[in-house]
């Protein structure tokens, strides 16, 4: 790491091979992992959790009716 | 269509694996589509459709593999339907993708971010499931509904298009807007969706 270019197009070829394993993951494959994590992270807006519980709802109505039909 | 061969307890274990996946499925979603209100669009559609789909989950599996086979067709159909249609919008992402404080960052999240939607959907969808879901080349084939040599070949051309381009710093701007990239794409959406026959189904 001494000089000149960080990564060059041969090490990129490198891992392509079988063996991209975590030892030689490129510098941005950090980035990525990151970008992922913080949407997982993110507050969860109101809306899925509403939208479970609708369809819960619904789903007991609907065994309500049919079960007592 | 009510739900009738599951327990109450099963049911009520469906709700909470698929509550808890939610953020998976976002992050998922957004890293395909780019935009995060079109992203949790897909999220909604998703949860409806796995909602319905229930008795087709074999409890104890991968509820997030289970969803993540749902959302990766709905968005693939979304795709052809042109829903998706050179959406992304970088001022959202350099709001949202902000990296921690006080970490050296030699690339910026944005451009990352850039660069992986100009990736064609299939190496970007096994380079998100492999190098940000932590799937293994094995789980991300099965949501895929191809070979492990497939994802494994992905997988190495996405990381190699994305070391050219964030190491030359040359990230096309607009590339999903461009008329000739994106006919280029949809065609390539068909073969993914050819290819997304029987395996993608987890009975």
């Amino acid at each position: 790491m001494a000089s000149g270019k960080e990564t060059s197009p041969t090490d990129a070829a490198a891992q392509n091979t079988k063996s991209a394993k975590a030892a030689d993951q490129p510098q941005w494959a950090d980035g990525l992992k990151q970008l992922y994590d913080s949407v997982v992270e993110e507050p969860l807006p109101d809306s899925f959790k509403d939208l479970l519980s609708q369809l819960d709802a619904a789903d007991a109505d609907d065994a309500n009716q049919n079960g007592n039909g | 269509m009510s739900v009738e061969t599951r327990s109450p307890s099963e049911k009520a274990d469906f709700k909470r694996e698929l509550t808890e996946v939610v953020p998976h499925l976002r992050a998922f979603a957004r890293g395909l589509c780019g935009r995060p209100d079109m992203a949790d669009d897909l999220v909604q559609e998703t949860l409806l459709k796995a909602w319905a789909a229930q008795e087709r989950f074999e409890p104890g599996t991968s509820m997030r593999a289970w969803t993540f086979v749902i959302l990766r067709n709905a968005y693939l159909t979304d795709m052809r339907r042109n829903r998706f249609r050179g959406d992304y919008d970088e001022t959202v992402a350099e709001r949202i993708l902000t990296a921690p404080a006080g970490q050296e960052e030699p690339i910026h999240l944005s451009d990352m971010h850039r660069a992986l939607l100009t990736l064609p959907p299939e190496r970007r969808e096994a380079l998100l499931l492999v190098g940000a879901g932590g799937f293994s080349y094995e789980e991300a084939a099965q949501i895929c509904g191809c070979a492990v040599g497939t994802i494994k070949s992905r997988v190495g051309r996405a990381r190699s298009t994305l070391n050219d381009m964030l190491a030359e710093g040359n990230i096309p701007q607009r590339s999903i807007e461009d008329e000739t990239a994106h006919r280029a794409i949809l065609e390539e959406l068909d073969d993914v969706a050819a290819g997304n026959g029987e395996t993608a189904k987890i009975d």
